[in-house]
């Protein structure tokens, strides 16, 4: 067995670009990536790949190059980067590949996601009566997460308004002023508890990534990052998903809590010695919920690491270090990719003005959405 | 004869209408709306089953603003709240609540089923839909 390494990224600024695909924006993306490696798109022994909205990816090699490599296309949801992430991971530890590329890109227009009922198989009656909304679910999900652990209403405004003071330090975030938790706090109400500022929108951009077998990692580059584990779940019955007419009375832990103990398993490595992390924050309260089911703190504890600092980018535990999804948007396909993207800058030193201080050596990911399913990463030096 | 959203949703009972789950004869777990599989042990002995008509409040939201197609309610049933109410024993139902004020929503309180309209065909004949009022009995 290999063990793997990431020696090139490549990254499309998310946000709006009129004129611009979403394909074109992910071969931008990986021809950056290429770059990065010091390689040719002739080099990549294999591809994955996937947009939710903005086309297959294996027709990408109309543009790269038609060098012939299996390239295969992914479509899972928020999980597509992180899925395709995975598979390449497979790949090379399995000694199939020596290296390969994975992009994730997309380009959704304002106000995207509706979602056909049927396509989840579930009755027209659920869109017809104003129940297939993801806004409300979250809204749900984080009202009863703050009556079960005590939590006040109060952190979900701090937590915005960190995501947005990291994306005003990011160069390549779409979001990039600052807004005060009162401002966040005052917005128009989408889905009580949850405003307007505190939900991610839908948007643009990609992510590409060169992974290789770690052994030959050094061949590519002088700061080759380690993936560690990498590691992928779906719901149990009892876990409290979106678009669920129905949720069983017997309670489960969500697919995030065994994707990210699995990783952190695989990896050899503890929550506890992350010094950077990336968790989906759709919306404020999926940052608040997320921190504590990966692993990063206790369920309940969050409210004081906010209070105190800790997961800015200059406390111990800094937490969405680019601004997360709050501030860069949500292109489906890109998402889970751009976590690893800040992750890899992250710990090469190389992440700028919202450079975490200290020299972190260990770094999480973790995607989220659905169905129900979960994608989580353990990144080191 | 009240028009409905989708009549397999319903049964009725002579408490009233109630929503029609499914039962599994295996393991007891129940859904809605019903299914032939169950999700909790794999089986497929799933039986039709009436659901309580009461419950608790288990989460709540209310819908701010008014959702795209294929959402087709009619503005005069606007704004509507939306909760999960446990129904003892069987199952957590999502459902529309006639109250949108988040003062008068709270998680635990008693809830009971009700018939409410959500939008007027064309000819202006008013559709149903269930939804939770707060209360713990028909009154």
């Amino acid at each position: 067995m290999s063990e793997v390494a990431i020696v090139g990224i490549g990254m499309h600024r998310f946000g709006r670009t009129d004129g611009v695909s979403g394909r074109a924006q992910a071969v931008h993306a990986a021809r950056e990536a290429l770059r990065d490696a010091g390689l040719r798109f002739s080099d990549m022994r294999f591809g994955f790949g996937g947009s939710h909205s903005a086309g297959d990816a294996d027709t990408l090699v109309s543009e790269l190059g038609l060098t012939g490599l299996p390239f295969i296309n992914v479509a899972n949801g928020c999980a597509t980067g992180g899925s395709a992430l995975i598979a390449a991971d497979a790949a090379i530890r399995s000694g199939q590949h020596d290296i390969g590329i994975v992009i994730g890109f997309d380009k959704h227009p304002r106000g995207a996601f509706d979602t056909d009922p049927a396509d989840h198989g579930i009755g027209a009656w659920y869109g017809e009566t104003g129940l297939m909304v993801t806004t409300q679910f979250f809204g749900l999900k984080v009202q009863r997460y703050l009556h079960d652990h005590g939590i006040a209403p109060g952190v979900l405004a701090a937590i915005a308004e960190k995501a947005f003071r990291n994306g005003a330090r990011n160069p390549m975030a779409w979001r990039r002023t600052e807004l005060s938790a009162a401002e966040i706090a005052a917005a128009p109400m989408i889905s009580h508890p949850l405003t307007q500022y505190m939900y991610c929108s839908p948007g643009q951009g990609a992510v590409a990534l060169v992974l290789c077998r770690a052994d030959r990692a050094r061949t590519y580059t002088g700061r080759p990052v380690y993936l560690r584990g990498a590691e992928f779940r779906s719901r149990r019955y009892g876990s409290f998903e979106v678009f669920s007419p129905w949720l069983a009375s017997e309670r489960a832990d969500s697919p995030t809590v065994e994707a990210s103990a699995a990783a952190f398993a695989a990896a050899g490595i503890g929550p506890d010695e992350v010094d950077v992390a990336q968790v989906q924050d759709t919306e404020s309260g999926a940052e608040l919920m997320h921190m504590a089911e990966t692993g990063l703190c206790a369920h309940g504890e969050q409210e004081k690491l906010l209070a105190g600092g800790t997961t800015e980018i200059e406390g111990r535990l800094p937490v969405n270090t680019d601004g997360g999804c709050i501030a860069n948007g949500e292109p489906i396909g890109a998402s889970g990719l751009r976590q690893v993207y800040e992750t890899v800058l992250q710990l090469r030193g190389d992440a700028g003005a919202h450079q975490v201080p200290g020299d972190p050596q260990v770094g999480f990911t973790h995607v989220y959405g659905a169905p129900g399913i979960s994608a989580c990463t353990v990144l080191t030096r | 004869m009240i028009r409905l959203v989708d009549e397999s949703l319903f049964t009725r009972t002579p408490d009233g209408v109630a929503l029609l789950g499914s039962r599994c004869a295996d393991c007891s777990a129940y859904t809605f709306p019903r299914q032939g599989g169950c999700p909790r042990c794999t089986g497929s002995a799933m039986a039709d089953v009436p659901l309580s008509r009461t419950g608790t409040l288990w989460s709540w939201t209310v819908q701010g603003f008014r959702p795209k197609p294929p959402y087709c309610g009619s503005e005069r049933y606007e704004p509507y709240g939306v909760g999960y109410v446990e129904l003892p024993g069987q199952l957590i139902v999502e459902a529309r609540l006639t109250e949108t004020d988040p003062e008068r929503l709270a998680i635990g309180m008693p809830m009971v089923l009700e018939l409410v309209p959500f939008r007027d065909d064309l000819d202006g004949v008013p559709v149903h839909t269930f939804a939770f009022v707060a209360g713990s009995s028909d009154v």
